[in-house]
């Protein structure tokens, strides 16, 4: 027998998805190349799943070109040419469309494909006389050696090849990977990069598997099948344990188990206070497949139906009957619980192929959502019309994403009647006394609410990206995530302003961003007097059950203490210390907060 | 000039700067291109590709000194050509 010593080693992350996991690492290389891609052919229904994952790795490499390009060196600057000659040698369509061909005729695989169409191209540029062109090749090499990394690297067909019960360890996991791993096979996600509030993070919780995501450079110290302890709570990991820990971690997996069930037993009970007064808890999706785990969680409708997935990854724009297809299913399973959906959202780290979107700089302040909508008013009546008819089989609200001026509101709604009116003249069946409302989430919004609320039926409080407009911090960048404050005074203040000019103007007002998933933000929620709550399904459980264990009146006392403090710190310190008196085990699992427990 | 420019829907244009047409200046009109309704046609002896592929550009490997023709499909276009042209003549600004 060989006796091999644990490293017992102890890695901190970013606790992403509550949770613990005890199992084999898997690791997903970012190796990859000419030289290590293999060649295999396909079967007929694996193109469309083939040509995806060319279109992905395209718009990672563009990423990584982008990324590159940003963070050149003043003195580079005058080379950037170079790259974004590649970036748009990348999105040629010759190379791209020649590609998807070949994956299609001669059903091959990705790399395969696109290694024979660069072939092809660059025998073009080899036979020609002039040396300047010539030399042109190369360029179109390196370019398709970048999408080949991609494909190779992080990509889908590796991941699926796992076997059971592993633990992945990446550098970095794309929404579309994350979505197309075999969940079942998955006990957990462990990344270098991505914080709690990335799309990763969100869909891991979402799946309610753990993720303890921004180690930045497990996939260094991680071997394949090394054995893993993660916390997802406490953003831990535990490469290689001693004995001892993992029998102490096997105990603490099995409590947060009962403790889950415990929670969830209680689910379907109504969100009401102590002193009798009721909050919907509702739920956010993306997808109609998330309905079910709304309704199991007790959820009391969908406070935020985002719409951005009929319009990414695809060649074509959605037809309307296919968006009112899918907008009916949700409304009739949910009725007679509200379904609010979200126009279209697209911009910032989403993008669509269906429309041409120009590259910018900063996509989080350009083009996007209701601007894009306005922009777009074809792409915009389509969805109207479709979410106008849906309205016709339950209780339909839609929300209009990201105003920031009033004027945008007078204009989604003239042309909100516009599609009325042509329904009307069609004959279709709709429904017109459709309530209206928007998302409240960059600051003039904030100041400005009591003038807008004149306009709409609701606001929804969207707390990601209000924090990140006006505490001017880009939430995905590691160097600067944790200025990103939930509790900032600023943000509390902005938030309570919101509440208050909705309560003067008689109107709902609701909350849908991270924030309101957080149990340990409810008793600052509850005195704020938000209406509603619109979380992850998983979160509604928690979240419920401490509303039952508040009174309106306590919380408002607790709110006036809160908003007496100056800093975030202050308030966290204080949010964190009623949150664990309250509720130790919450306290522990959800957050890893660190009580009592020895560790 | 303005008047006959806004009624043609193909301009010859000859290729100034020193590099030819080389990456960057068919990225340039690449980009341009792309913003048209219909399709943008660049041909050089007979043979006609797609401006809106860098790609396809670079393969006619036009030297400085070459002749070519630059057509669109409908007049709505006629800006894109318009701005095409004017990228060409102008040497792609590289003085």
């Amino acid at each position: 027998m060989i006796e091999i010593k644990s490293r017992n080693m102890v890695l901190q992350g970013i606790g992403a998805s509550p949770g613990i996991a005890i199992g084999k690492a898997h690791l997903i290389e970012e190796e990859g190349g000419i030289s290590l891609t293999g060649k295999y052919f396909i079967e007929e229904d694996q193109i469309p799943s083939e040509i995806t994952r060319l279109k992905n790795a395209v718009q990672q490499t563009k990423e990584g070109l982008l990324q590159i390009i940003r963070d050149l060196p003043e003195e580079l600057q005058d080379h950037a040419y170079i790259l974004e000659t590649h970036l748009m040698l990348l999105q040629d369509k010759k190379l791209y469309e020649q590609t998807v061909k070949y994956i299609e005729e001669k059903q091959i695989n990705a790399e395969w494909a696109l290694k024979a169409s660069m072939d092809e191209i660059r025998k073009v540029f080899k036979k020609m006389s002039d040396p300047y062109f010539r030399e042109r090749a190369s360029d179109i090499v390196q370019v398709c050696d970048r999408i080949l990394k991609a494909l190779t690297g992080t990509e889908a067909p590796r991941i699926s090849e796992i076997e059971k019960g592993v633990i992945i360890v990446a550098r970095d996991l794309s929404p579309a990977e994350t979505i197309q791993i075999q969940l079942e096979k998955v006990k957990g996600f462990i990344t270098d990069l991505g914080g709690k509030t990335s799309h990763t993070a969100i869909i891991a919780r979402s799946l309610e598997i753990p993720a303890v995501l921004g180690l930045e450079n497990a996939t260094s110290l991680v071997r394949t099948d090394d054995t893993i302890i993660m916390d997802g709570a406490a953003g831990v990991v535990i490469v290689d344990p001693t004995e001892d820990v993992l029998t102490k971690y096997q105990k603490r997996k099995h409590r947060y188990e009962e403790y889950r069930a415990m929670v969830a037993q209680s689910s379907h009970l109504p969100a009401e206070t102590l002193d009798g007064h009721r909050i919907k808890v509702m739920a956010n999706i993306e997808f109609v497949g998330e309905v079910a785990s709304v309704i199991d969680h007790g959820g009391d409708g969908i406070g935020l139906f985002r719409t951005e997935f009929h319009y990414l990854n695809k060649e074509e724009l959605p037809s309307e009957e296919e968006l009112f297809d899918t907008y009916k299913d949700i409304a009739e399973i949910m009725a007679p619980r509200p379904v609010t959906i979200r126009t279209l959202d697209i911009g910032g780290d989403k993008f669509s192929t269906g429309v041409e979107l120009s590259e910018e700089i900063n996509p989080a302040l350009g083009l996007r959502a209701i601007r894009f909508s306005l922009s777009s008013p074809e792409i915009f009546k389509t969805q109207l019309r479709a979410i106008l008819r849906a309205a016709n089989f339950g209780n339909v609200r839609v929300m209009f994403p990201m105003i920031s001026e009033i004027d945008e509101i007078i204009k989604a709604k003239q042309i909100l009647r516009e599609v009325c009116e042509s329904l009307d003249r069609e004959g279709l069946p709709f429904k017109e006394d459709i309530e209206v409302g928007i998302m409240i989430e960059v600051p003039s919004a904030v100041i400005m609410a009591d003038v807008i609320a004149k306009e709409v039926d609701f606001f929804s409080i969207g707390t990601n990206d209000l924090i990140q407009y006006s505490l001017a911090i880009d939430r995905v960048n590691k160097d600067v995530a944790h200025l990103y404050q939930p509790l900032h005074p600023a943000v509390l203040r902005m938030v309570k302003h919101v509440v208050d000019a909705a309560r003067n103007a008689g109107i709902r007002v609701g909350m849908c961003g991270e924030m309101a998933g957080e149990p340990a933000h409810v008793s600052i929620l509850l005195g704020m007097g938000l209406d509603e709550l619109s979380m992850n399904p998983i979160s509604i459980p928690g979240v419920k059950k401490m509303i039952r264990m508040l009174s309106v009146e306590k919380s408002k006392l607790f709110l006036k203490e809160v908003l007496n403090k100056k800093r975030s710190a202050e308030v966290v310190r204080i949010v964190e210390e009623a949150y664990k008196k309250l509720f130790p085990d919450a306290a522990y699992f959800e957050h890893g907060y660190n009580i009592n427990h020895e560790r | 000039m303005e008047s006959v420019n806004n009624r043609l829907l193909a301009r010859r244009l000859v290729i100034k700067n020193e590099l030819g047409l080389h990456a960057r200046a068919a990225a340039r009109i690449a980009e341009i291109a792309q913003r048209a309704r219909f399709q943008v046609w660049i041909v050089k002896d007979g043979k006609s590709v797609d401006a809106t592929s860098i790609l396809e550009i670079l393969s006619l490997a036009c030297t400085p000194g070459t002749t070519i023709m630059v057509k669109i499909e409908d007049k709505e276009d006629i800006d894109i050509l318009n701005n095409i042209a004017e990228l060409v003549e102008g040497g792609f600004g590289e003085g």
